[in-house]
């Protein structure tokens, strides 16, 4: 085991003082990992990044138990503004760019969290990961593509230098080709930049590929977690999340025991 | 002819004004989605700020200006800190009610300090600042306002298009949660705005007393003429609040040049329903972007 940068204990989540979405979450990231969160829709994926990232306070959400722990410093219910200056940055799901600033501008808001320092070099960095944002610099992010949109947040969170970059469903609406494109970066990013990289998936089978371990939600708890081969290879991942069956053949629903075999998780 | 002529450019000069002081205005609500009521007193409080330091500290009237400009953004800034902040994530309707509250402190500061009588400033302004272009004569309060507000103008463009800090107020304003997940601190940009709204209502509010003279119901009354401009302009674009300033202006100066003094308050409103009639988000409102 390497040097944990990351360690969440038990962490419930509370949105509105009474809509409890996570209920005793752990798990630990060792640094220069990627470690991918698997689950469902409503797991609780999305929740976990923001309640390491501070993003909950603005949805009226708190960390009310347990403790997320950051290189040695407690940081649950911190304001983003803090924990981004920890190095950790979170790229939002959906893409969420600002519309009406150029590609440029957007990238240049990344280095919010180190303001009045030098940018040019890192702009270089992130055009050369991501070519096809160069020819687009100066248009309106409103106007790119989807792909171009995903290379975009995720080069405008390159920008602050992550030491804990967080992706949430980087793949979500994309075509199969740019997912690929996508998720190559990804791994030269961890491989080059040295960064760690959490990564909420739906698409697992993407996921575990490039990931070294995983961990799968459901119902706002953590029900299984493995290196990334020894998930892909577990039977239940297989066929709730790779969609592969067991035999090879797809199962019908009157199959009681895969039901039965879900259920346990719950 | 002539006399037309006369009319547009006094009426693009107070309309720059308005504009200028609409663009704070703008500024705050696109960052924060506050509609600042206070707008006027902001004006007001400039003014007689820059009076009482030309006219019982006796500074010299450039020291007096600058040390006016620091003064309201500094104010601003307070506002937002004290007043503000502690609202933030509360229902906006609260914190609107709060920016009545302001203005109706404001104002009553004001008149308490100074009284409700109008005054004047000593005039400082230079016969030679006056413009002569054939047969239009433009009075040096008039080219003073023309390079005041062109001067803020550009320099406000470089600001928010170059600097960091305005491309992060901008990215408040665009998605406010993005914003925060890069690590913007957001609620420095609220009191930026603020203070930066502050200053330029002060600006506005000494210019517009050179030209007036200075009483407290005019200019925060002026302070009320920021919604027909912005809503013109379209509350959230800043050269809509320009444009929407400039049109305003120009309606007021001909309609008292033309039809009545009296009226000049009420033109710009009647015109202000019939474009809302045909243009809902005003002239130059923001166009969702909206991919499909």
């Amino acid at each position: 085991m390497g040097e944990i940068i990351l360690q969440i204990n038990n962490i419930s989540v509370v949105y509105s003082d009474v809509i409890q979405v996570l209920k005793g979450v752990s798990l630990s990231v060792e640094k220069g990992q990627i470690v991918s969160l698997l689950g469902s829709n409503g797991a609780g994926k999305t929740t976990t990044l923001k309640a390491i990232s501070g993003l909950l306070k603005p949805e009226n959400g708190a960390v009310t138990d347990g403790s997320i722990i950051y290189e040695g410093k407690n940081i649950q219910n911190q304001a983003p503004e803090y924990i981004t200056r920890l190095g950790i940055i979170q790229v939002l799901e959906g893409r969420q760019p600002f519309k009406y600033l150029t590609i440029e501008e957007n990238l240049r808001v990344g280095t919010a969290t180190r303001a009045g320092k030098p940018y040019k070099d890192d702009l270089d960095l992130v055009y050369n990961y991501f070519p096809a944002l160069v020819q687009r610099r100066k248009s309106l992010a409103g106007y790119c593509s989807g792909g171009e949109l995903q290379m975009l947040v995720i080069g405008r969170a390159l920008m602050a230098h992550p030491q804990l970059l967080m992706l949430d469903e980087p793949s979500l609406g994309l075509a199969p080709l740019v997912v690929k494109e996508i998720f190559r970066i990804i791994k030269k990013i961890n491989e080059e930049q040295g960064a760690t990289i959490v990564l909420v998936e739906q698409n697992a089978n993407m996921a575990l590929q490039v990931a070294h371990y995983g961990y799968v939600m459901e119902n706002g708890k953590i029900v299984m977690e493995g290196t990334s081969k020894e998930l892909s290879e577990n039977p239940d991942v297989k066929e709730f999340y790779l969609g592969i069956a067991a035999t090879g053949i797809a199962k019908s629903y009157k199959d009681v025991k895969s039901y039965r075999r879900r259920k346990r998780w719950l | 002819m002539e006399f037309f002529l006369q009319l547009l450019v006094n009426g693009v000069c107070v309309g720059l004004l308005y504009g200028i002081s609409a663009m704070g205005f703008v500024m705050i609500f696109k960052s924060s989605s506050v509609l600042n009521f206070a707008h006027g007193e902001l004006l007001a409080l400039g003014a007689f700020f820059f009076l009482a330091l030309i006219t019982w500290a006796k500074l010299p009237i450039i020291v007096a200006f600058l040390l006016t400009l620091v003064g309201s953004f500094v104010l601003g800034f307070l506002i937002e800190k004290f007043f503000l902040r502690p609202l933030i994530g509360e229902k906006l309707i609260f914190v609107i009610m709060l920016t009545v509250g302001l203005a109706a402190m404001f104002k009553g500061l004001i008149l308490l300090i100074w009284g409700g009588n109008l005054r004047t400033y000593p005039n400082f302004l230079p016969e030679t600042l006056a413009l002569k272009l054939g047969t239009i004569y433009i009075a040096p309060v008039y080219s003073a306002t023309l390079v005041i507000s062109v001067l803020f103008l550009v320099l406000f463009g470089l600001f928010f298009k170059k600097s960091a800090q305005g491309i992060y107020m901008r990215s408040v304003a665009d998605n406010q949660m993005a914003a925060l997940s890069l690590g913007v601190h957001v609620r420095r940009v609220f009191a930026l705005s603020w203070a930066i709204a502050a200053m330029v209502a002060a600006m506005s509010g000494i210019v517009l007393g050179i030209i007036n003279g200075v009483n407290v119901h005019d200019l925060s009354s002026i302070g009320l003429k920021v919604f027909p401009v912005v809503i013109l302009g379209g509350l959230d674009s800043i050269g809509g609040a320009i444009i929407g300033g400039i049109i305003i202006g120009l309606l007021e100066t001909f309609t008292g040049g033309y039809l009545s003094p009296s009226l000049t308050d009420v033109v710009p409103y009647i015109v202000l329903v019939f474009i809302l009639l045909v243009k809902p988000y005003g002239l130059f409102g923001l166009v969702e972007i909206e991919r499909v």
